[in-house]
């Protein structure tokens, strides 16, 4: 019996012990309340609550059950859901989780629910020029990471030569369409009409051809396939008695197609996935992702090298000024220190890309470098501040009554002695930008994490993407620390 | 015999306390003048207000022409004339961890003299070999014995060739024999219009080697 196979004998045995005390037994689900409406939001009324089409979905499907259960929430990241549903943390995920042959393949999943149309948003200006992907060659296309949409821009990248970009939520991307970060969006009908709406409603152009359709499912773990079964039962019966058209007509997400959904569905049975037409229906074997890992390894290491190389100038530059400067700057040094260091770097890089977007407007890399390097820029500030401070005062006595300046004394006797006692601080500091630029993933800059990420959605398991991802990470860390312990060495003992 | 350092009502005062109070002394060429007295007298504050380390409260101090008023310490682009006058070795030698003893002893001729560096490092060769450490120029300061830390911070003051060279505590950590040997090298440093003024409370060391002393209290 596999771990988790024993985890839904547990949790279903909690279910019954629950119903033999009286109380109604509840159906667990999991679904992420940070995609918002119409699938699964907080309710403005009581932020405690959510609401939503998926929400309403997962009350039918409980009530329909044996023993009527409630339906009870459990936050879960998005990307997460499939992972989660497998480890027990609920029964049934439900969130927009799309149907597909990989999904099918591993887990246990629902009939199809809902049919979505995948479609391009372009700005107004261009919706002339372009009527789908293959007008796009050379362009930005924005999606959603670790989705079909994905995987179709990444089949269009090879084919058409579009740059896909890849986001973490599904607002950003058609804020940076209308602020000209990228050429066009490719997310599912029902996030592309939500965010035309937020947006006033002429914000950009939906094209009318969709690329694709696919379909919402809910996700079980593969050893609850009996359970599966009985909520295939229960949605058919909703499909059957309008409670389902009703659940969409409310949320104002019915249209023909789903009538069209219900009745295939109802005459010939869930079977195969009629009418999703992914372009990435063939899944690729490890030996495929390691180019893409190699290149992400890449812009990891990139990335890090040009933050440090920054970092460490700002860092000189705070510490001089901390020891060095005027009244004034040596406030200003030290404000920017304590702030910097006293918030998170994600939140700094949110402020950087986004929250500046209406005055510079950087590109992605760009601005993952400097949020990255004024970061640790801060914390080089304090190594140096210490290690030019550990550098005895009798020796900078001695050397001003040599007759050598300010500038001089820092030049040829502090600095130098300083380097070396920073040297191997900085090298744990630049082992940990290494693994903090993972953060940047947030901005649309695929590196390392963010492309294992991507790998393990597609393989469906984290143990060989994760095991590959940190042995990248410590082919890139361990030769630097080796570095940093012999130049220590070598320094030990001819000057220690 | 002209007075290369002259002192005249030196005060220095700490938190209200005053260290110094009214010193006066003269320092000429060619003599070893012993600055005595217990600790906590001003010996060290008095070298150090002598290098414009440190600011004092009234007097005067001129050096070989070169004079320092009461007050702040002047900003090291007008102490240069001081510079080239005074050399300081301090107690715990001070020497540059991060260079060999040739390379302490040559820094300044190349970068403030601005000697081409060949020409330093015959300089401080020469001047290490004088002072009996010629065979350590290679050596790294933690590589030196207290008594060789000593005589290479002595030729690194020595190295610019300034007139007066102030030394604190010279025989503080050594024994016997290096004390000697010591005071012969600093009468050997005396002659050829150079002075010395060294801060110490070894009476015997001062009586023998010194030509005079001066005694505070």
């Amino acid at each position: 019996m596999t771990i988790a196979a024993a985890i839904c004998r547990v949790s279903s045995l909690a279910l019954s012990l629950a119903a033999q005390h009286g109380q109604q037994p509840v159906l667990l689900w999991g679904g992420d309340a940070e995609g918002g409406a119409p699938f699964v939001e907080a309710d403005p009324a009581d932020p405690a609550r959510v609401r939503g089409f998926d929400v309403e979905v997962a009350e039918r499907i409980a009530r329909g059950l044996s023993g009527a259960r409630t339906a009870q929430f459990v936050q879960v990241q998005w990307s997460s859901i499939d992972q989660s549903v497998e480890r027990g943390d609920f029964t049934l995920g439900l969130s927009g989780v799309e149907d597909t042959p990989a999904r099918r393949a591993r887990h246990a999943v629902t009939l199809p629910y809902f049919e979505f149309r995948e479609v391009l948003a372009v700005r107004s200006e261009d919706s002339r020029r372009i009527h789908g992907l293959a007008d796009l060659r050379g362009r930005r296309v924005a999606t959603l990471g670790a989705t079909m949409a994905y995987d179709l821009l990444l089949a269009a990248r090879d084919s058409i030569g579009i740059i896909p970009i890849s986001y973490d939520d599904d607002v950003h991307p058609y804020a940076d369409l209308v602020a000209g970060r990228v050429d066009a969006v490719l997310l599912d009908h029902i996030i592309a009409q939500r965010s035309l709406r937020r947006l006033g409603g002429t914000a950009f152009a939906i094209l009318p051809e969709p690329a694709a359709t696919g379909h919402y499912v809910g996700v079980l773990a593969r050893a609850n396939s009996a359970l599966r079964d009985s909520i295939d039962a229960v949605l058919r019966e909703a499909m059957r008695d309008g409670s389902l058209e009703q659940i969409f007509r409310r949320w104002q997400v019915w249209d023909d197609t789903e009538g069209a959904l219900f009745e295939r569905i109802l005459r010939f049975g869930a079977g195969p996935v009629a009418g999703a037409t992914t372009g990435a229906a063939t899944r690729p074997r490890v030996i495929a992702y390691l180019p893409s890992l190699a290149r992400a390894a890449a812009v990891t290491s990139l990335l890090s090298i040009v933050s440090m190389a920054l970092a460490v100038v700002v860092g000189l530059s705070l510490a001089s000024g901390r020891l060095y400067g005027s009244v004034p700057l040596r406030i200003t040094a030290t404000g920017y220190i304590e702030i910097v260091r006293g918030t998170p770097l994600l939140l700094q890089l949110f402020v950087i890309y986004y929250g500046l977007a209406g005055v510079v407007r950087l590109p992605a890399f760009l601005a993952a470098i400097l949020a990255l390097g004024l970061n640790y820029g801060a914390y080089e500030a304090e190594i140096y501040r210490g290690a030019l401070e550990a550098v005895p005062r009798a020796q900078l006595e001695a050397a001003r009554t040599l007759g050598f300046s300010e500038g001089q004394i820092l030049r040829l006797v502090r600095g130098p002695q300083a380097f070396r006692y920073a040297l191997a601080p900085m090298t744990n500091d630049f082992v940990a930008l290494l693994k903090d630029s993972s953060l940047v993933s947030v901005i649309t800059v695929v590196e390392l994490t963010k492309q294992t990420a991507i790998y393990a959605t597609n393989v469906g398991s984290w143990v060989v993407p994760g095991a590959l991802c940190a042995i990248v990470y410590l082919i890139m860390s361990l030769p630097l620390s080796r570095l940093a312990r012999r130049l220590e060495r070598r320094w030990g003992s001819r000057a220690p | 015999m002209s007075a290369l350092l002259v002192i005249e009502g030196l005060c220095v005062r700490y938190d209200s306390r005053d260290v110094l109070r009214d010193l006066r002394l003269e320092v000429a060429r060619g003599e070893l003048v012993a600055l005595m007295g217990p600790s906590g007298v001003g010996k060290t504050t008095t070298l150090r207000a002598v290098a414009a380390l440190q600011p004092f409260d009234a007097g005067r101090i001129v050096i070989d022409g070169f004079a320092l008023a009461p007050g702040p310490v002047p900003p090291e682009s007008r102490l240069q004339p001081l510079r080239r006058r005074v050399g300081l070795v301090f107690q715990a030698h001070a020497l540059f961890e991060h260079l060999t003893a040739l390379d302490n002893v040559t820094l300044a001729l190349r970068y403030v003299l601005r000697q081409a560096r060949p020409r330093a490092e015959t300089v401080g060769t020469k001047l290490l070999a004088e002072l009996d450490v010629g065979s350590r120029a290679a050596a790294w300061p933690r590589q030196l014995s207290g008594g060789e830390a000593q005589r290479v911070a002595i030729a690194r003051a020595l190295a610019p060739d300034p007139p007066l060279l102030l030394m604190d505590e010279p025989t503080a950590a050594l024994d016997q024999a290096r004390r000697s040997a010591l005071g012969t090298t600093l009468r050997r440093l005396c002659t050829a219009g150079r002075g010395l003024l060294i801060a110490t409370h070894d009476v015997e060391f001062a009586h023998q080697y010194s030509d005079r002393a001066i005694t505070l209290a």
